[in-house]
């Protein structure tokens, strides 16, 4: 019945013989087929495709993560290989994004840059994710004064300037971590990430879930009324069964989307600190360290600027317009 | 009460004596105020009776069905079910006899769970069920009960109408084979031609499964027609219980008597001939409630007492009680 | 929940929360490894001197017993290395003086861009205006602060010439203001436009045209006025995140400001001076968030604080 279709020419129905005729024998069963049911999934994939945007931008994410991750291994080139007689060069077709002071190709040095801007946004949005959904389901599903409390600990995290804090952890624990990845053989792996993104990583931990953990809490607060979860516990529903069958398959896909926004803002923090000279230790590069070594020489070499700096606000911009299709899409609700 | 001498001891079921329900609500800075959402109410049901509890919203009958089914913890009283207390015990062996179906038929099924799941989550629980095979088996009987096609094992809440949904949340009841089921408003938020639909199978139903029903609604009309007895409710209290023919033809409450007189009646002669009695006023914040009998601030009786002391639900006539001062 | 009551309760959150950040910062800074006069030339004797005489031999919790007394009296201690012997908050006034002026003047424009810019872009949906504002401030969104201000570096001042270098000549000030408003302009556009299509959508606007209001009355009185509301929540942060661009832009554009301070105090381990600009910066942002919450509550009654 497409009746918003039909723009009504005449008030008579138009009735046809044909329509009298009987349906063809098993015209329901075949009606039947077609029921194959949409799962919650499926319909927020569905959703998603429609969005240009969005699919541009995840096809971006994909190329960007080849470029860090595989680029690195197709290049005759190591990040901190210094090629004598190939210092300071303009792009060209052996140094596509040209050659530092010390003759590193920029390139190279760019993936590398790139696959440490990625990991940190994506092991940050972990971290996150972990602590603040964890945090914020027990505010939400012990309530009362536990609730109170809890949410006052969010409230007070959640105004002290998290950037000044990661300066002051980094500046901590620089020293007794590397110590420690000198005695202990252990924790060697640890070097090239240096203490300046470990202290994001901890300041990530500590402070920067209070955003999730609001949003998981004020999910389960509002599930927790529904009255499906008051049928499943009229039923005998223990807790447990009601957080994993219930509550948080209701609340996931808002938690993605907030996960994937995290994404940007913690790449964004890493290029600020590594802007600052405080991220991650050379040789190794990240794309905010490159930039900032290059700005002294910006007037005679912009091209080592533009690479890093082209490069970060992609990334960016790419996780930031995924992200928001990705929340439209999975919570169809926001959208109106 | 002095109930037992009208009564079969056999013949009960479920019996609830003087059950309270509070909840704290912060009123000032540190001063908290108790939201007596159920006070000292007691009744009994019968085996394969239907009580119709009835009230406007806010007096608190949502939340007595809730209670009895302890999810909402009672602040005091007694709830007996087959005999035995349900307060202080494990409810899980419980479940699989007192049963709920709610007002709201798009909150209260899971939108993430096909038809099949949201059925057969008693069935999960309670671990009812040997084989794989033998829980589709007792999905599908169920669904076809509640009449419910085949085709829509597999389906998800949000392609179903309201009427639908309402059959789901019935068949979810009905899977652990329960004795007692609380109807919390189960038509008052569908379509009128679909209200009698289920009105008419919860009613099939109770007799093909020897149920009882706790059926608690704002709709007279209804009540009357699917209830053996029926108790008023007004901010927390039971104000008058007998049985629904005693109720029309004899309502002995000022309360009653208004909620009577405003169904509209469809004959046009009578209903011009009738005596409207207006209900006056808002009914009052329960935080704050008058002292003495709660409805004296709309009542048209109104008698000295009725300020200072609460009136006692008394039984008048025999199976008719009132709680009134002014009879 | 009265708005009296709200007020007390979040002023009450505040101060709890100030309170938590100077112990915080006390505590991480004597967790730092080492002394600030491990660099300097001095003998063992005079280094413990030097650390006598500023008290670090004490144990931490006099330390601290000390440090909240005088903060308490608005003394944050005397800069050990930087310029050594100044009182930290005669610094700390004096470089802020510069930030702010900055701040403030980003805050404006970004303020003015960000709301109109939004207006323009809700009211236009999907027409032409609309996607042109969405790309920048995408875009504005996704560009870190240096980005900004080295791009505008190479464009503005090193290709075209046309504005100075560094901040002291005439002209500037443009471009670390400029830095400093775009990411904020971007957000609030963001912000605004999704705020504008929310209320244009509801009931009561439509009540406004049914009564045959012009289309001017219901956008800039009836719909703006309270798609502006969830602006003013952001206003804290926005401050925060032009204080905490400061660094970079201070940084690069040479501003003798607090941001370009508290680097320079963390490379030479000034430890007064760090724990003074973070507290500072701290209160600050908790001051503006509690403004704003307060503002927010009046504004919108049906806030609470959970």
């Amino acid at each position: 019945m497409n009746t918003a279709k039909v723009k009504f020419p005449s008030l008579q129905n138009k009735i046809k013989p044909e329509d009298f005729t009987p349906l063809a024998e098993g015209y329901f069963d075949e009606e039947n087929l077609d029921t194959e049911e949409i799962g919650y999934w499926k319909a927020s994939w569905q959703r998603l495709k429609k969005n240009k945007i969005a699919m541009t931008a995840l096809v971006l994410i994909v190329i960007l993560i080849l470029f860090a991750f595989i680029g690195p291994l197709l290049s005759p080139y190591t990040y901190d290989q210094q090629i004598r007689g190939d210092e300071a060069l303009w792009p060209c077709l052996k140094h596509p994004f040209g050659t530092d002071r010390l003759g590193r190709d920029i390139l190279v040095r760019c993936m590398v840059g790139s696959r440490i801007s990625i990991i940190v946004g994506l092991v940050s949005a972990v971290i996150v994710m972990i602590v603040g959904s964890i945090y914020g389901a027990i505010s939400g599903l012990v309530g009362g004064k536990t609730d109170i409390i809890m949410m006052r600990i969010v409230d007070i995290i959640y105004s002290v300037p998290e950037i000044l804090l990661i300066v002051v952890i980094k500046m901590v624990i620089s020293e007794p971590l590397d110590n420690l990845i000198q005695t202990v053989p252990a924790f060697h792996g640890l070097q090239k990430i240096g203490s300046g993104l470990i202290a994001i990583f901890i300041v990530y931990g500590l402070l920067y879930w209070v955003g999730m953990a609001r949003i998981v809490r004020g999910q389960i607060l509002q599930l927790k009324n529904l009255e499906f979860v008051t049928a499943s516990e009229a039923l005998g529903c223990s807790r447990s069964r009601l957080i994993r069958e219930h509550l948080l398959p209701n609340c996931i896909g808002q938690l993605i989307a907030t996960v994937m926004l995290q994404i940007p803002s913690a790449i964004f923090t890493e290029a600020f600190l590594s802007y600052l000279g405080i991220g991650v230790s050379a040789p190794m590069a990240s794309l905010g360290s490159l930039t900032s070594e290059a700005l002294n020489g910006i007037a005679s070499y912009p091209y080592r600027v533009i690479f890093p700096a082209a490069l970060i606000s992609l990334i960016i911009l790419s996780f930031n317009l995924f992200g928001d299709g990705l929340r439209d899409a999975l919570d169809p609700k926001m959208k109106k | 009460m002095e109930t037992n001498t009208n009564r079969d001891q056999q013949d009960i079921l479920l019996e609830v004596k003087n059950l309270k329900k509070y909840f704290p609500i912060r009123t000032g800075f540190v001063k908290k105020t108790d939201l007596k959402a159920v006070d000292d109410v007691s009744f009994f049901i019968r085996k394969g009776e239907t009580l119709g509890i009835v009230g406007e919203s806010g007096c608190g009958k949502t939340t007595l069905g809730r209670t009895i089914l302890r999810l909402e913890e009672p602040t005091s009283g007694d709830i007996r079910y087959d005999g035995e207390t349900i307060i202080g015990k494990d409810m899980k062996p419980y479940r699989n006899h007192m049963q709920i179906v709610f007002q709201d038929p798009y909150a209260s099924l899971d939108p993430r769970k096909t038809v099949s799941d949201i059925i057969g989550e008693a069935m999960d629980i309670q671990k009812l069920y040997a084989s794989k095979a033998e829980r589709r088996e007792k999905i599908l009987n169920l669904m076809n009960l509640v009449g419910l096609n085949r085709e829509f094992y597999n389906r998800f809440p949000h392609e179903f109408s309201g009427g639908q949904r309402q059959r789901i949340g019935i068949a979810r009841a009905l899977a652990v084979d329960p004795g007692f089921i609380v109807c919390d408003e189960p038509v008052s938020a569908l379509d009128v031609s679909i209200q009698a639909q289920i009105i008419n199978m919860l009613e099939e139903l109770q007799e093909t499964r020897q149920l009882t029903y706790l059926f608690i609604a704002h709709d007279l009309a209804i009540v009357k027609h699917i209830s053996n007895r029926i108790g008023v409710m007004y901010l927390g209290h039971m104000v008058e219980l007998t049985t629904s023919a005693e109720l029309y033809k004899n309502p002995l409450h000022p309360y009653t008597q208004m909620l009577l007189s405003a169904i509209p009646i469809a004959d046009p002669d009578r209903s011009e001939s009738r005596e409207r009695i207006r209900l006056e006023g808002e009914i009052p914040s329960p935080l704050n409630p008058p002292s003495g009998c709660p409805f004296r601030t709309r009542c048209p009786r109104g008698a000295q007492c009725c300020a200072e002391q609460m009136p006692e639900l008394k039984e008048v006539e025999q199976g008719h009680y009132v709680a009134c001062h002014v009879l | 929940m009265h708005t009296s009551r709200y007020i007390v309760k979040r002023i009450i959150l505040a101060a709890v929360s100030l309170f938590a950040i100077i112990t915080l910062t006390f505590f991480l800074m004597n967790l730092m490894p080492g002394d600030p006069f491990m660099s300097e030339k001095a003998t063992e004797e005079n280094r413990a001197i030097l650390i006598a005489k500023y008290g670090l031999d004490q144990p931490v919790y006099v330390q601290y017993g000390k440090y909240l007394i005088n903060l308490f009296q608005g003394d944050m201690g005397t800069s050990y290395v930087l310029q050594k012997g100044r009182a930290v908050k005669d610094i700390i006034f004096e470089s802020f003086a510069v930030s702010m002026q900055l701040g403030l003047k980003a805050l404006v424009v970004a303020l003015i861009c960000g709301i109109v810019l939004g207006c323009i872009s809700g009211l236009c949906k999907d027409k032409l205006p609309d996607n042109i504002i969405r790309v920048f401030s995408s875009l504005g969104i996704s560009m870190p602060g240096y980005v900004v201000a080295s791009g505008l570096m190479i464009v503005l001042a090193v290709n075209l010439g046309i504005l100075p270098v560094t901040y002291n000549k005439p002209g500037g000030e443009i471009m670390p203001i400029i830095t400093l408003a775009l990411y904020p302009t971007s957000y609030l556009t963001r912000l605004t436009r999704a705020s504008i299509l929310e209320v244009m959508n509801q009931d009561y606007l439509r009540t406004e045209r049914a009564k045959g209001m012009s289309e001017f009355v219901v956008v800039f009185i009836h719909a703006l006025k309270n798609s502006l509301i969830p602006v003013i929540t952001y206003l804290g942060p926005l401050t925060a995140s032009i204080l905490t661009g400061g660094f970079v832009a201070e940084s690069v554009f040479n501003v003798p400001g607090l941001g370009r301070y508290f680097v320079t105090s963390i490379s030479s381990r000034d430890y007064t001076m760090i724990m003074g600009v973070t507290i500072f910066y701290s209160a600050l942002i908790v001051v503006m968030n509690l403004v704003c919450d307060i503002l927010y509550k009046v504004v919108d009654p049906r806030i609470t604080l959970d």
